[in-house]
């Protein structure tokens, strides 16, 4: 046991001993719950404990819950030991509760209290103490509670150093956690002005603060622009002994230095030509410094002082304006690239990325192509191996676009499994983007199925055979290359769709060669027929009949497999009907008629590739690029934040984009597709709610109001309708296919409200589909009285839209009528259903027919709050079902609705882009009208 | 800073620090992923990773892992050198520290920490400036405790 320093509770020590020497889990355990026990009849013993004993009990209920076992008790002695006037319980008690006590505790105002208490002590370190506390815990609470007191410490003149570090940060972390308590007006220039304290801690803090404060009030803070830049400078210039304990391994300042570099890159460059001037200065300085020998042979040394140059590099990258600065930022970066360490290569490949897209360094990003490809093939670690394929597909452009792809597409076959899938899209992207030649296209997207078939995803499949309908000068070519890769022993089952796809469409073209004669083109298909999927051979089907137009010669062979498919042999119900419709179709149709029916596939609309949705989405953390941004000139501009707009559109386009291409799920079928209207058909729709609180407004007689039919979407219960005179109030039951509504009339008037009636008026049929029975009201509502009036409702089958109450009374003789929308919309009858991933998965598929999916892409009411999304999700009735989704944050539910004729099953997944602000939703369900009207629902949530 | 954890080569977790709020559920789960993930890293590979949606920067010193996650704005580089700072602070204050410091004595690897980092933020770089608030705190202690207590 090593000695234990000055305030050593030798129980704790000789515990934390016995935990040591336990020999196996169960023991280990068995010796907790012995102390459990001890400490449980300590706390709870008629002996008042000391402050000494207290604190080594908590003490060691603290060590217990880090080892990882639950605590449920001595919150209550360590908010004790805050009061303690001795120090180290004070302190232990505090890291008791910053530990353990979690923002709902019952003892929070408590808590509060004793911060309140230590607030006021003169004495630095318990003041101290009381803000890691606050900053620790950082709670809604603790924001109102304290959002006064600290900002005062921060910029009082009498406070001392080290409480104003702590009182910046504490600060800046009840602004995270409520931007309410943010200091304004004459507060923002004393907080600006923390930038030229004379104590470096204090302005290193509060940079921080600062930086939080310029994202929320960019113009606000406008003044800390030239006063970082003038800090920096002196930082920049200073010898390393002049910053003296802030130098740090003979690199001056560099956490300043890099907190208001950071600073720095939540403006554009700085208007004013001399502020500009001494920025653009410390930057070369930063550079120059990074061509000197280095002082000390330490890493410590060199990380510091290349934590400055990556950051000044940042903000060049982020000005994107200096193409001077951007080339030699560039350089740099290259030497790094051949360096010893592993973490600067690393870094340096992400930086690159960045200057890739930059108009003014994008050639010069090229000129290190070999150095990046080598890192690619040679690096041991496969996350600086991933950072370089980000770098190729970064710099890639026509003129290099061959030979990257030609690297990316040899490395594949050897590359980490977890990249594999990724760098599958990307040269998907790459060789669309930069293609002159489509059949280096076809080759590429082939050659990536051949190399890499398991990584290949639908879309990418889709995209080629997208490409290839729309460009009738590489039909003839794709043909004939997807035949011969058919004639492999071994191919890939993507190959086979693409192949099945290609040749009924353009088998024609090569029918000429007796190699390839329809004959041979059939049987080589049909080969692989038993051997795929259902999906697959669905598509196989597809092509087949296609082949009985073009190939009337094989009609009968192909009759004979559509016989065979035809009865049970075939297990698949799909591919059952499938077979005889198209035996039929084949047996019955003129030949006019199936050379309608079957007739090449019209062209595809335009659109944005849907793979790059697909990368997209992968990464949600940053948007991988392959465009080069227009620089900024080199005179200063005006507008801040331009970035985060043009950054939000692309992303939303082609999310848009991916919806469209999603019409292939299906197997194809031999109808010609029909060009996707479903995004009018939603803007008809509208927002069903959208006119109604207006017209209520407008029968009312009362000018204040709260109605938001809109909320009892996803809540049952709650103030439906209330403005001067009335209430209404609801709480609302469902079960299967019937509902009870209560709803409660208050009369909020001193006086009765006579003529009380009540009615329900469904729009169109809906009264048919949804039933709704209610007891009529008595005609008088006394003042102040609440009457209570049952709906029961039951739902024949599943309607739109949602019944309307019309309520008519008068009111000190003038007519009075209001119109609320009841809360009965078909989400209601939804009973949640449990499934686990692979039977989701199953449904989700089956489901994926054009009509029976439904989807809306819209923008989140800013900022996007997903735990409120959360509860919207839960509100709404359907089960959410979480760790099914790859993707942590998507929300995926399932559920029935429940009607009188049927039972409609359905399913849903919300996708929030955090980077974009945009929601994705998507409804799948066994019946159009029912994914439209869920989908329009939960969308208007959000 | 989201978060910083300190962890041994056997995987057994010595230190947590959440600078956001998770439930203790989570929490577990993220250190367990963690904790496998770095340590089937081998020596020579980059500090860096890409996890979820933040950065994780790691660093081994002896038996001891230390391993941040950070934003992905954040500086990598300069995180290493906090974690650093934070093993001279240590260092200093145990005289050449060992794991067995920090575990024994693990309310004061807290303290010392709380004062360098202030919700995840660096509060103090100087070593100087921290080493004597920290002895300022001991000096407390010293102060209101004469005699040590017997202990039962």
């Amino acid at each position: 046991m090593p000695a234990v320093r000055g305030d050593g509770m030798r129980g704790l020590s000789v515990f934390i001993s016995d935990i040591r020497n336990c020999k196996s889990k169960e023991s280990e355990i068995k010796r907790i719950n012995k102390e459990l026990a001890n400490i449980r009849s300590k706390f709870k013993g008629d002996r008042t404990l000391d402050g000494y004993q207290k604190k080594k009990y908590v003490c060691k209920l603290l060590f217990i819950f880090l080892l990882g076992h639950d605590i449920d008790f001595g919150h209550m002695e360590a908010v004790n030991l805050l009061s303690s006037n001795k120090y180290s319980e004070k302190q232990i008690g505090y890291l008791f509760i910053s530990v353990l006590v979690n923002t709902n505790s019952d003892l929070i105002k408590l808590i509060i209290q004793s911060i309140k208490n230590d607030l006021q002590s003169r004495n630095p370190i318990h003041l101290n103490l009381a803000m890691q506390c606050i900053a620790n815990i950082g709670s809604k609470e603790m924001a109102e509670a304290f959002g006064y007191d600290i900002p005062k410490l921060l910029v009082s003149g009498d406070t001392m150093d080290v409480v104003k570090q702590s009182a910046a940060l504490c600060l800046l972390r009840l602004f995270r956690t409520s931007q309410e308590c943010i200091p304004s007006g004459e507060w923002t220039s004393r907080i600006i002005h923390l930038l030229n304290d004379q104590h470096m801690g204090v302005v290193t803090a509060a940079t921080s603060l600062i930086d939080a404060l310029v994202k929320k009030n960019p113009e606000e803070y406008k003044g800390c622009i030239s006063l970082a830049v003038s800090r920096l400078s002196r930082i920049v210039t200073a010898s390393y002994t002049d910053l003296q304990d802030y130098t740090y391994y003979f690199v001056p300042a560099p956490w300043l230095s890099v907190k208001l570099l950071r600073l720095l890159q939540n403006y554009s460059p700085p208007d004013d030509p001399g502020v500009r001037g001494r920025l653009n200065e410390c930057l070369e300085t930063i550079l120059n410094k990074a061509q000197e020998a280095p002082k000390s042979k330490k890493v410590q040394h060199s990380n510091a002082k290349n934590a400055v140059l990556f950051e000044a590099i940042s903000l060049i990258i982020h000005n994107d304006s200096e193409p001077n600065l951007l080339v030699r930022a560039c350089n740099q970066l290259g030497q790094f690239l051949s360096n010893r360490e592993t973490n600067l290569r690393y870094l340096a490949l992400e930086s690159m990325c960045l200057l890739a897209t930059s108009e003014f360094s994008h050639e010069a990003v090229k000129k290190h192509q070999e150095v990046v490809i080598l890192s690619m093939k040679m690096e041991k670690d496969v996350s600086v191996r991933q950072q370089a394929v980000d770098l190729l597909y970064a710099m890639c452009d026509k003129t290099n676009a061959e030979e990257i792809v030609q690297e990316m597409l040899n490395y594949l076959e050897t590359a980490d499994y977890s990249i594999r899938e990724e760098m599958v899209l990307k040269v998907a992207i790459l060789a669309e983007k930069y293609a002159t030649d489509y059949t280096w296209y076809v080759d590429v997207i082939l050659n990536l199925i051949r190399i890499a078939g398991d990584y290949v995803s639908e879309e990418v499949w889709y995209r080629v055979i997208q490409i290839v309908i729309n460009r009738d000068d590489v039909q003839g070519y794709a043909a004939k290359t997807v035949f011969e890769a058919l004639q492999a022993p071994a191919c890939h089952e993507n190959m086979v769709k693409v192949g099945g796809y290609i040749l009924g469409e353009f088998g024609n073209l090569i029918a000429g060669d007796q190699r390839s004669s329809p004959l041979v083109q059939f049987q080589l298909l049909h080969s692989k027929y038993h051997l795929c999927s259902p999906m697959t051979r669905a598509l196989l089907l597809s092509t087949y009949v296609k082949f009985v137009n073009l190939f009337p010669e094989i009609k009968h062979n192909i009759q004979e497999v559509f016989k065979q498919h035809s009865n049970l042999r075939s297990a698949d119900a799909e591919l059952q009907q499938r077979a005889s419709e198209y035996l039929q179709l084949s047996v019955i149709a003129s030949t006019d008629v199936l050379a309608t029916v079957l007739e090449e596939m019209p062209a595809f609309p335009e659109r944005e590739s849907s793979i790059l949705a697909v990368l997209k989405k992968k990464k949600p953390g940053r948007v991988p690029e392959n465009e080069i941004r227009e620089g900024r000139s080199p005179h200063p501009a005006t507008s801040n934040h331009t970035d985060a707009v043009s950054h939000a559109k692309p992303s939303a386009v082609s999310a848009n984009a991916s919806a469209d291409l999603l019409g292939l799920s299906t197997p194809p079928s031999s109808q010609p597709a029909v060009p996707s209207n479903t995004g009018m058909l939603v803007d008809v729709l509208g927002d069903m709610y959208g006119g109604q609180p207006g017209q209520a407004q407008q029968n009312s007689f009362a000018p204040a109001q709260s109605y938001n039919p809109k909320k009892f979407v996803c809540k049952n219960n709650g103030v439906l309708f209330e403005n001067d005179l009335v209430q209404i109030g609801v709480k609302s039951e469902f079960r299967q296919n019937l509902g009870r509504i209560a709803l409660f009339h208050g009369n909020k008037t001193p006086f009765a409200l006579q003529n009380y009636e009540t009615t329900i008026s469904s729009p169109g049929d809906l009264a048919s589909k949804l039933v709704i029975q209610v007891k009529p009201m008595e005609p008088v509502l006394e003042a102040g009285a609440q009457k209570l009036q049952v709906l029961n409702g039951e739902c024949v089958e599943d309607y739109t839209d949602a019944p309307t109450m019309n309520i008519s009374f008068i009111y000190n003789n003038v007519p009075q009528k209001i119109s609320i929308k009841l809360p009965l919309t078909i989400n209601k009858f939804f009973e949640p259903t449990e499934m686990n991933g692979e039977s989701f998965f199953a449904r989700w598929k089956n489901l994926g027919g054009e009509k029976q999916r439904a989807q809306k892409i819209f923008k989140a009411t800013p900022p996007m709050d997903l735990a409120a999304a959360r509860t919207k999700v839960m509100g709404f009735g359907m089960q959410l079902l979480d760790g099914i989704d790859p993707n942590p944050d998507n929300f995926v539910c399932a559920g029935i609705i429940h009607a009188r004729a049927a039972q409609i099953g359905c399913l849903l997944r919300l996708e929030p882009n955090k980077q974009a602000q945009m929601y994705r939703l998507t409804v799948r369900s066994s019946k159009e009208t029912v994914s439209q009207e869920i989908c329009e629902l939960l969308a208007d949530q959000f | 800073m989201q978060f910083m954890l300190l962890f041994s080569r056997q995987g057994k977790l010595r230190l947590q620090k959440w600078y956001v709020a998770h439930p203790d559920k989570l929490k577990k789960k993220i250190t367990r992923e963690l904790i496998t993930t770095i340590l089937a890293r081998k020596p020579k590979m980059c500090s860096f990773l890409e996890w979820k949606d933040v950065k994780i920067v790691y660093k081994r010193y002896a038996s001891l892992y230390f391993c941040c996650a950070i934003e992905q704005d954040a500086n990598e580089l300069l995180t290493l050198e906090i974690i650093h700072r934070y093993v001279e602070l240590l260092d200093k204050y145990f005289g050449s520290v060992c794991e067995l410091d920090i575990i024994f004595n693990f309310e004061k690897a807290y303290f010392i920490l709380d004062e360098l980092l202030l919700g995840g933020e660096i509060q103090e770089t100087s070593k100087k400036n921290v080493l004597k608030a920290i002895a300022a705190q001991d000096l407390l202690q010293e102060v209101s405790y004469g005699d040590t207590p017997v202990e039962l």
